[in-house]
């Protein structure tokens, strides 16, 4: 299976995410700005998080996965981002304070999820996302499957899809650690 | 037409209701979970149409879709859910909805899906 080439700053290992896993996020996205929020996305070079960091911004939603290969995705937006592409996506003015931009935040991150476990063809349920909102916050996760982190920009702000999927050795890792 | 509109998001109730406003005049209900569809139902007569999500708190939509169905075999449902597996889908057709909307959907989409249940529904 293709990996993906992708940042690694928290091991020492250069572990790989399998493409397969990854794409169906990537296209989830693009399908619910361009259908909902009619907003263009640019999607920027993957990252992996092989240890518990803060979220990548500050206003989150999480959704569980009840599936051995992915447990769960977080959908994390900048501060300045929620009102604008919440207003987009209702199609009226959204209040930048709770809850209507909570609530926003939060379907945005089921469709996203949702979207990535259609894509993938995943026969697992997903939970109702919880929304978090705060800076440098480390969201508890699966530790033995890292977060994939998917960087993404708006004309509007930044925000980030942070998966925890299983990775596969990469085949030059496999051949370093066999020397 | 009298439309009840089931899901935990008011975000969603809300583009629902704007793109549906098309239909013409539409008198909305909005519930936030299957439970307080329920207790809607009880209070009032009925609905011409009824969209339904799968994910919510207290009361999901499937488990609401069968409860309708027991006593109502006649009010138009669709599921309107980002649950898309054809097994999913094939779970809730058989629990008594009448068409399936996957999310996210377009306007148009949407407005067409809900076309198409009206027309079979009162062609039925």
């Amino acid at each position: 299976m293709q990996a993906l080439d992708v940042e690694c700053s928290q091991t020492r290992q250069q572990p790989a995410v399998e493409v397969m896993l990854i794409i169906p996020f990537i296209n989830s996205v693009r399908t619910v700005f361009n259908a909902m929020v009619e907003l263009y996305t640019s999607i920027n070079r993957l990252q992996l998080k092989s240890e518990s960091t803060p979220a990548a911004y500050e206003i989150s939603s999480i959704v569980g996965f009840n599936w051995d290969v992915i447990r769960n995705v977080i959908s994390s937006f900048e501060l300045r981002a929620p009102p604008k592409l919440s207003s987009a996506f209702a199609d009226r003015d959204i209040d930048s304070s709770p809850p209507d931009c909570v609530d926003a935040v939060g379907e945005l991150a089921n469709m996203i999820a949702g979207g990535a476990k259609k894509n993938l063809g995943a026969a697992a349920s997903i939970t109702v996302p919880s929304v978090v909102i705060g800076k440098g916050r480390h969201i508890a996760r699966h530790n033995e499957l890292p977060g994939s982190v998917i960087p993404c920009h708006t004309p509007v702000g930044n925000f980030a899809v942070e998966a925890n999927i299983k990775t596969i050795v990469s085949p030059q890792q496999r051949v370093e650690d066999y020397r | 037409m009298k439309i009840l509109l089931v899901d935990d998001s008011k975000t969603m109730r809300n583009i629902q209701r704007k793109v549906l406003e098309s239909l013409g005049q539409v008198e909305f209900s909005e519930a936030g979970d299957g439970l307080e569809a329920l207790a809607l139902l009880t209070d009032t007569a009925s609905f011409d149409l009824m969209l339904i999500d799968w994910n919510m708190p207290n009361m999901d939509g499937i488990t609401l879709v069968r409860k309708i169905r027991e006593t109502d075999k006649r009010t138009p449902m669709i599921m309107v859910t980002t649950e898309a597996e054809k097994q999913r889908i094939i779970d809730a057709i058989k629990s008594g909805v009448n068409n399936y909307v996957i999310k996210p959907f377009t306007p148009e989409s949407l407005q067409e899906k809900v076309h198409q249940t009206l027309a079979k529904a009162r062609a039925a």
